[in-house]
């Protein structure tokens, strides 16, 4: 399958910053793309290059073997990370302002019923909460049916309800074959709604592939997190990588039943034991090596 | 169109719903054209101009009245245009110390009447005395059309130039980029509904104005209609190319009061330009406003037609066509 949007060494040098340095993927339709990295790594930059808001200093970009151009317009949805509606306009009058602008549209009461909008139509866009805001700039996004939808961190700051209200929202979308560009610092969020991820760092891509490939990839063992008070013997004793950090002690372990046989054989009681698979988020950190919202 | 007008629409709302904004726009010439018919009404000002048309300097300096202290006398060359600004009290009289002596006052003025007794009892030569008819053009009449003037441009100027620029740092404009939506049809929209509200807005003004004082309306409307929306034209240019690349709210307020209060000062709407000093008048002459409040002043004080106008309406055109060319060549979303 040819894909909708492909990106070739796209570049983008600010006068004092080199933001985005050569970076090349290209995206199957239908799928939700991932592009993930800290901050400062350059995902804004691109999507925003990806999005024909800002200019590449090189490279190309296609949309269904294209330039980006009118097309491209009409077909692709944005909601970006900071974004304002002109005042005093309610929620109705912002849907119907940007679904004017559009020659082919979407049904703007299926629209409502999907981002859930119905009870808010009246009020001042202003004044809504973090989750109604998102789910009204979404709808926004989808005024025009897009055959593509970029979501630039569109869950951040929301609370935990929140923001599984919105996923729900991305995968009813997603049903619809729509395809779905979206950056995120939730490594939670990226491995629930993401076919394929790409990590970016310094302006690059680190890694690429499906979620659980990129794990299987970077990881052959689990963690086991136990209390350090529960350790009486030097952790130096042990034939395995730990860390410490916050009182806990987390363990690397290729074969589990080996690694508790020999915690037992030291005497560390288990009864506090969690055994948990690699995150993305433990890849994140191996790849970047920072803390994702730093 | 169905985006222009999507546009338009929005940003009518926007206005209409700002109600402190609104208000501002309607109340604020009201006071202040109240405020001056009460602060002047009857009041005699304090200062004489007195225009002096013909003589050589020789001849002049032989007539005692024209040494008189606290009076500013100003030499005229037109006297037809110097006995107009008699009638709208721009000059408390007129003197012609050429071949005929002879003299005009506006009978309704009370300092044309001071400084007749004053030229009667300076021992100078009999002049012949001329009273101007017509009916008296009160200094709220004259201060009228500079408010409507003014208050178009403060709402062309801060309407436009002062909300693209909050679009801008706000990112509305980049939220509008990214739809099929073009420059053009996002600058002519705001421009349409900017045009409108003032329509609105100092129709109302006027309406109003006119009933609590009946000022002066000598010309035809839709010569001053046409005037107007020609000066809201050039002056919302001024506020696009303002706009054109600011993303900064406190900077463009800066320029936009660098562009705002000598405009006001400088463009005759409080005082007559008449007898300041002729670097002033030449600076005035680069300000649209200044334009604009002429030939309305021509219009509703001495009834002149788009003949009579012509010249100014051709300068607001020109700077409007000027202004238009560099905000479209200049202006970004971002």
């Amino acid at each position: 399958m040819s894909a909708i949007i492909e990106v070739r060494d796209l570049v983008k040098h600010y006068p004092k910053v080199q933001a985005v340095n050569g970076v090349s993927f290209a995206i199957e339709p239908g799928i939700c793309f991932g592009l993930l990295g800290p901050n400062g790594a350059g995902k804004t930059t691109t999507i925003e290059m990806m999005e024909g808001i800002q200019k590449p200093t090189s490279g190309s970009i296609f949309y269904k073997q294209q330039l980006l151009g009118a097309q491209f317009r009409n077909e692709a949805g944005i909601q970006f990370q900071h974004t304002a509606l002109p005042d005093f306009l309610t929620v109705k009058d912002a849907l119907r302002l940007f679904h004017s602008l559009y020659p082919h549209t979407a049904d703007l009461e299926q629209l409502i019923e999907l981002c859930n909008l119905r009870e808010l139509l009246g009020r001042d866009a202003r004044k809504l909460s973090g989750g109604q805001r998102q789910r009204l700039l979404l709808g926004i996004a989808l005024v025009n049916d897009p055959n593509v939808l970029f979501l630039d961190e569109p869950t951040t700051g929301l609370d935990p309800q929140a923001r599984r209200n919105f996923w729900d929202l991305v995968r009813s979308i997603k049903a619809r074959n729509k395809t779905i560009i979206l950056t995120t610092h939730y490594m939670e969020e990226a491995y629930t709604l993401c076919d394929e991820i790409a990590i970016m760092d310094h302006g690059r891509v680190i890694a690429r592939g499906t979620p659980d490939a990129l794990l299987q990839q970077h990881f052959k063992h689990v963690f086991l997190r136990l209390p350090r008070a529960d350790f009486a013997v030097p952790l130096e004793h042990f034939p395995f990588t730990v860390f410490e950090s916050d009182g806990y002690v987390e363990i690397q372990a290729l074969d589990v039943n080996e690694t508790i046989a020999l915690l037992l054989k030291n005497s560390v009681p288990l009864t506090r034991l969690e055994i948990r698979p690699p995150s993305l988020e433990d890849l994140f950190l191996e790849l970047t090596g920072k803390a994702l919202r730093t | 169109m169905k985006r222009f007008f999507a546009v338009l629409h929005a940003r009518n709302l926007e206005f209409l719903r700002d109600r402190s904004a609104l208000a501002w726009n309607i109340i604020l010439p009201f006071f202040i054209v109240l405020g001056f018919a009460f602060a002047f009404s009857g009041g005699p000002r304090d200062m004489f101009k007195v225009g002096v048309y013909g003589g050589s300097a020789s001849a002049q300096a032989d007539i005692a009245f024209l040494h008189t202290k606290f009076v500013q006398f100003i030499p005229v060359d037109n006297l037809q245009a110097a006995q107009r600004k008699v009638e709208h009290h721009q000059l408390d009289m007129l003197l012609d110390v050429g071949s005929q002596a002879r003299y005009w006052i506006n009978t309704g003025s009370p300092n044309g009447y001071v400084l007749e007794q004053m030229l009667r009892g300076s021992g100078t030569q009999a002049f012949e005395r001329n009273a101007l008819a017509g009916r008296e053009v009160r200094y709220v009449d004259w201060l009228a059309p500079g408010i409507f003037a003014m208050n178009m441009m403060f709402s062309c100027l801060f309407g436009i130039g002062y909300v693209i620029v909050r679009y801008r740092k706000n990112g509305v404009l980049k939220r509008l980029k990214a739809t099929p939506l073009g420059a053009l049809e996002f600058l002519t929209a705001q421009v349409v509904s900017r045009m409108s509200l003032i329509a609105l807005v100092t129709t109302i003004v006027y309406v109003g104005c006119d009933l609590l004082i009946d000022f002066t309306m000598h010309g035809a409307y839709v010569t001053l209609a046409f005037t107007f929306a020609l000066g809201a034209v050039c002056l919302i240019s001024l506020g696009l190319l303002t706009a054109a690349r600011f993303s900064s709210e406190e900077f463009a307020g800066g320029v936009l009061n660098v562009l705002t209060w000598p405009m006001m000062l400088l463009s005759g709407v409080w005082f007559s330009l008449e007898g300041t000093h002729p670097w002033v008048q030449k600076i005035a002459q680069v300000f649209p406003l200044t334009h604009l409040v002429n030939a309305a002043r021509a219009i509703m004080l001495d009834g002149a037609g788009f003949a009579e106008v012509l010249p100014q309406l051709l300068v607001l055109g020109m700077m409007s066509a000027v202004f238009l060319v560099l905000a479209a060549a200049l202006f970004r979303w971002e």
